[in-house]
């Protein structure tokens, strides 16, 4: 996920704050040279590499989703490359296939296991905190030993240079990162299973705390870029809901309507396995997570996960969402006065229909969707100007795409539609402005969020003028 | 010449019948290539709403169909007569792009009636063979119904087919066709709900004694999981359906039923804008090395495989087989050879039915095939033909499938063609009118047939097929007999006025009108190589490692459209491939 990207819309207060640390850190520079910190022991051996560990390290990999950064669209798995915008600039993620002298095919475990949990590359450097080690420092030493086997033995080398971070100086520089990380990174603390009596749920909280780093979208973030919280220990703020990619993170707590206060556990696994209920669908940074996370979670890990979420207590209070018939009546006997009705029924009900709940696992419905009773209506204004695309999902390969409406309709247009399901069949969403289409309608997303990921258009290979070798990518040979 | 890494097996053409194929082979870990002239389509970006219910770009200019400024047919009615190329869209639609003409069908998801398969052999025996004129050359389809009925229920459950059966293990259910034959289960999914024009009909044909059925659909009435795990969306009826991509996920198609998981299969590959032009040959002309094709920059690429399935459209199959030297072509003078053998096509009328302005039918809600009513008492061998000296028939259809404005807005006869007059009658007609439609069979003859044109040549300077096509007298009378029940049905919806359209002695084939898009024959499939291009398998007689799947493949035409029985034959082709074929590589069927 792009972890970092959340807090740009602050971006004028941060570079004052960031330019005045910077001020401040130049004075201790040499301190930051000469005491590294972080811990950890760099000659440290791994494991013994078995087949056995790398194919658990495989499965490490997927819960940890290092495949959602490390691997570009249509790039080879983990050579890198993706890039991710940051308050300071583009970051690019690197490549982690084992080449020896891209990759990290050179770094011993102790080595591994520092970056992996505490941020710090082989040559000492801090790394941005788009990677979240201060998740994954609640990793055990036995996953982290899997990963390690996994990536030096698992992963197909890909020789590909790192690219060039897109950040200018001064902020360029890595050594006040180490004071960042001095400040914000937690001690290297693997969660133990026997801390609680019971094992689900803790096996729920190190996935969701430790390898899902799920507060790095979902907890919102201080000006000084760390999360307010860490973990349940950090209080009520732990995954209450955020923003990332101009998309609105909603809470994963016990809020009624706008957090997973009304959604049952098994709902929840079947979200997250198939990206898809038979009420909702994910979309944004979620759909990345299900497609290349969360659909290889067994089915153990799935119910855990679930089971710690629906423990956490809400952190607002809401009451729950009761359907209300007023909106069905009205459009099913033709009642558009309402503003944004007919705006509805022309663009929006032959799918999500005039009842507001869809079809089960096609059309998400729109009565009491948490996305539409939150406070920020921010992913329903993108979801309508730019639509999307379901992800595939274990037993779902099917990617129902929504479409775009920027080129049909208005910001006022758009404002008045998504008002208008915001208010209806019970939903409590406030009104929405055509200021506030009109600011998101500038920031498009990237890709093609109304392709399917096979589609080879997205990478290029069905154009037109296309040859044949182009079309066969890499497996031509002998002309 | 660009030679490229050999596969296993080359799909040529990626339709129906070829994203079938490919998946049913995808699981023995072979190496699979489809190479499909067009472009890529899926239903995003390209059919989304309201992009694709726009009837110019795609029900008049033909977005979907396969350019006919780059490559067409020629037509002509008779061995005399030098043939023209076919310019403007109107009888038949070909398709062009990924999904092929699966894409723009309308869903009518038939299985044949079992006399069907063998229908030489059942109108011999119950008329005897004096019974069909002398230039008629009806053959068998070398397989039986129950032998077939596994995978016409196969592609059933892949399509999602609404409908109700009538038939289940030889036991007659009420509400369904009592004449088709015996299905094993029920239809997928329950049928769409009548539309009003379909209801009247239904109510009008019950009371002539008729059994009239929800017409099969494979526009899904309901979200369906089919067995590869791909889920179909509903249909809403939207009046946007042939000739259009679906955008409700709902209408039955490559993309909506297999290729999300076919796509991701790492053994299988697709490359669009690869227009193959010939079958490769070892120097025996027994066996096929692969194919050759040109990519989008005109390039000439070579492609090995060790098997070559041909999928594309019925009349590019015939016309690939007769480029590559595959089997003797046809000679309509000694009736000879079986390349281009049997051409075939439909035959259709219609009778438009106006109603006052109390019955409101409200034409825009329609499905492709969904929601319509169908009687099934004049198709096949459902009747006696004795008394009525023709062979073959076709099923009576009520109801509509939209009322798009251009090609869908009817006027009573008598109505100017244009001015004041017509927008007023099109106005006071466009919600009170339905129609009733005949949908017949054609039979094959000794010369109707399809070869080479020795003039015109497509954009590459390849020689473009030449189709030699006219009525016969057996279908003049078949088109009658149908018509004149549809008017009976018609009348008895109780309307102020109806109109006709039926092909009398003496009109001929006119290729600027619709009548069913369902082109056939040309490499049919039959017991002998001396009268048929492939075998029950559908694979031809001399190569053994070409297979030809499609409507190229039927003997002659059914009163049914076509999809169903195509889909039935493909999925029993690559059952024997599979498990036959691959193991020890040769005929499946002893000459």
């Amino acid at each position: 996920m792009n972890t970092f990207a959340r807090p740009r819309r602050r971006g004028g207060g941060l570079w004052r704050v960031i330019v005045a640390l910077l001020i401040l850190l130049l004075i201790v520079w040499m301190a930051a040279m000469l005491f590294p910190g972080g811990g950890g022991d760099a000659s440290a051996k791994g494991a013994e590499i078995t087949p056995d560990l790398v194919k658990q390290g495989e499965y490490v990999a997927r819960l940890g989703d290092c495949a959602a950064c490390h691997t570009a669209p249509g790039g080879n798995p983990y050579a890198g490359g993706l890039p991710i915008e940051s308050p300071v600039g583009i970051i690019y993620s690197t490549n982690i296939t084992p080449d020896p002298d891209t990759g990290i095919g050179k770094y011993s475990y102790g080595q591994f296991e520092r970056a992996v949990r505490r941020g710090i590359d082989a040559e000492g450097r801090t790394l941005y905190p788009a990677m979240p080690y201060p998740s994954y420092a609640k990793v055990n030493d036995q996953d982290i030993q899997a990963l390690y086997a996994y990536f030096m033995q698992g992963v197909q080398p890909v020789k590909q240079d790192n690219h060039a971070e897109g950040i200018a100086w001064p902020l360029s520089m890595r050594w006040p990162l180490t004071y960042w990380r001095w400040l914000f990174a937690p001690k290297v603390r693997p969660m133990q299973a026997a801390d609680t009596a019971d094992a689900t749920m803790a096996r729920g909280q190190y996935l969701v705390e430790g390898l899902g780093h799920c507060g790095a979208c979902h907890t919102p973030r201080a000006l000084t870029l760390q999360e307010k919280a860490l973990g349940t220990a950090g209080g009520s703020k732990y995954l209450s809901g955020s923003t990332n990619d101009n998309w609105v993170t909603p809470s994963l707590r016990g809020e009624l309507a706008s957090g997973l206060g009304s959604v049952p556990e098994a709902e929840l696994v079947t979200l997250l396995k198939s990206g898809r209920t038979d009420r909702s669908a994910v979309f944004g940074g979620m759909s990345d997570v299900v497609e290349h996370s969360t659909q290889y979670m067994s089915d153990a890990d799935l119910a855990a996960v679930a089971h710690f979420l629906k423990s956490l207590p809400a952190a607002r209070d809401e009451q729950a969402v009761v359907y209300n018939e007023a909106t069905r009546t009205a459009l099913y006997g033709g009642n558009v006065s309402a503003p944004g009705a007919q705006l509805y029924v022309d663009n929006c009900a032959t799918c999500h229909r005039t009842d507001g709940r869809g079809y089960g696992q096609v059309f998400p419905a729109l009565a009491g969707n948490p996305v539409l009773n939150g406070e920020n209506a921010g992913s329903a204004i993108r979801l309508v100007l730019h639509g999307a695309t379901m992800p595939p999902g274990r037993d779902a390969p099917t990617q129902f795409s929504m479409p775009a409406f920027r080129e049909r309709l208005t910001d006022q247009q758009i404002a008045d539609i998504v008002t208008f399901v915001r208010a209806s069949w019970g939903n409590r969403g406030g009104a929405v402005s055509a200021h506030q289409v009109s600011e998101l309608r500038g920031k498009p997303p990237v890709g093609q969020p109304t392709m399917t990921t096979y589609d080879p258009r997205v990478r290029g290979s069905d154009a037109p003028g296309a040859t044949a070798e182009e079309q066969a990518g890499t497996s031509v040979t002998d002309k | 010449m660009i030679r490229m890494k050999p596969v296993d097996v080359v799909i040529v053409g990626f339709g129906w019948t070829g994203a079938i194929m490919g998946m049913e082979l995808a699981d023995t870990g072979l190496k699979i290539l489809a190479l499909e002239r067009g472009a890529y389509r899926d239903t995003s970006p390209d059919f989304t709403y309201p992009h694709n219910a726009d009837e110019l770009a795609y029900g008049i200019r033909g977005e979907l169909f396969q350019p006919l400024a780059r490559e067409t047919v020629t037509i002509r009615h008779n061995l005399n007569e030098t043939a023209v190329p076919y310019r403007q869209y109107g009888s038949f639609l070909l398709g062009n792009n990924v999904g092929g003409a699966g894409i723009h069908w309308n869903g009518q998801h038939y299985r044949p009636s079992p006399e069907d398969l063998e229908f030489q052999s059942h109108i011999s025996k119950r008329y005897g063979a004096k019974f069909m004129p002398a230039d008629m050359q009806i053959q068998d389809y070398g397989v039986t119904y129950d032998e077939l009925e596994p995978f016409l229920e196969q592609f059933e459950y892949l399509c999602g087919t609404s409908g109700t059966a009538g038939n289940i293990n030889g036991e007659i259910k009420e509400g369904g066709n009592p004449f088709e034959g015996p299905r094993k289960k029920e239809y997928p999914n329950p049928a769409v709900k009548n539309n009003y024009g379909a209801q009247l009909f239904a109510d009008a044909a019950r009371s002539k004694g008729y059994k009239p059925f929800p017409q099969p659909s494979s526009n899904a009435s309901r979200p369906y999981t089919n067995p590869h795990g791909v889920r179909l969306g509903p249909c809403n009826l939207c009046g946007y359906c042939e000739r259009f991509g679906c955008f409700m996920y709902s209408k039955a198609s490559p993309q909506t039923t297999i290729l999300p998981v076919l796509m991701r299969k790492p053994n299988f590959e697709l490359r669009t804008h690869s227009h193959v032009t010939k079958i490769n040959l070892d120097s025996s002309g027994k066996r096929a090395t692969g194919v050759t094709y040109i990519d989008a920059q005109g390039q000439q690429i070579e492609q090995p495989a060790d098997l070559v399935i041909v999928a594309a459209f019925q009349m590019h199959n015939v016309r690939l087989m007769l480029m590559s030297g595959i089997g003797a072509p046809y000679d309509p003078n000694t009736g000879k050879g079986v390349i281009g053998k049997n051409y075939a096509y439909q035959m259709m009328s219609n009778v438009n039915v106006f109603f006052d302005k109390d019955v409101a039918i409200n034409p825009f809600i329609g499905a492709g095939s969904g929601g319509n009513v169908i009687i099934d008492e004049f198709n096949s061998d459902h009747f006696d033909h004795g008394p009525q000296g023709f062979v073959g028939g076709g099923y009576i259809l009520g109801g509509q499938t939209g009322g798009r404005p251009i090609q869908q807005l009817l006027v009573p006869p008598g109505t100017p063609a244009w001015g004041e007059k017509w927008k007023r009658a099109a106005k006071d007609s466009y919600l009170h009118t339905t129609g009733v439609q005949t949908h017949g069979s054609v039979m094959s003859y000794r010369d109707r047939y399809l070869d080479l044109d020795p003039t015109y040549k497509d954009a590459f300077g390849l020689p473009l097929l030449r189709i030699t096509f006219d009525w016969h007298d057996n279908e003049y009378k078949m088109t009658r007999f149908l018509t004149d029940r549809a008017q009976e049905i018609a009348d008895a919806m109780k309307p102020r006025q109806t109109s006709q359209t039926i092909r009398k002695p003496g009109d001929h084939y006119d290729v600027r009108q619709y009548q069913t898009t369902h082109t056939t024959g040309g490499v049919i499939q039959g017991a002998s190589p001396e009268t048929s291009a492939l075998n029950r398998f559908q694979q031809n007689w001399d190569v053994h490692n070409v297979f030809v799947t499609g409507a190229s493949a039927f003997p002659q035409n059914i009163g049914y459209n076509p999809t169903g029985l195509i889909g039935g034959l493909t999925y029993m082709s690559v059952k024997a491939i599979r498990e036959t074929y691959l193991k020890n590589p040769g005929p499946l069927v002893q000459a």
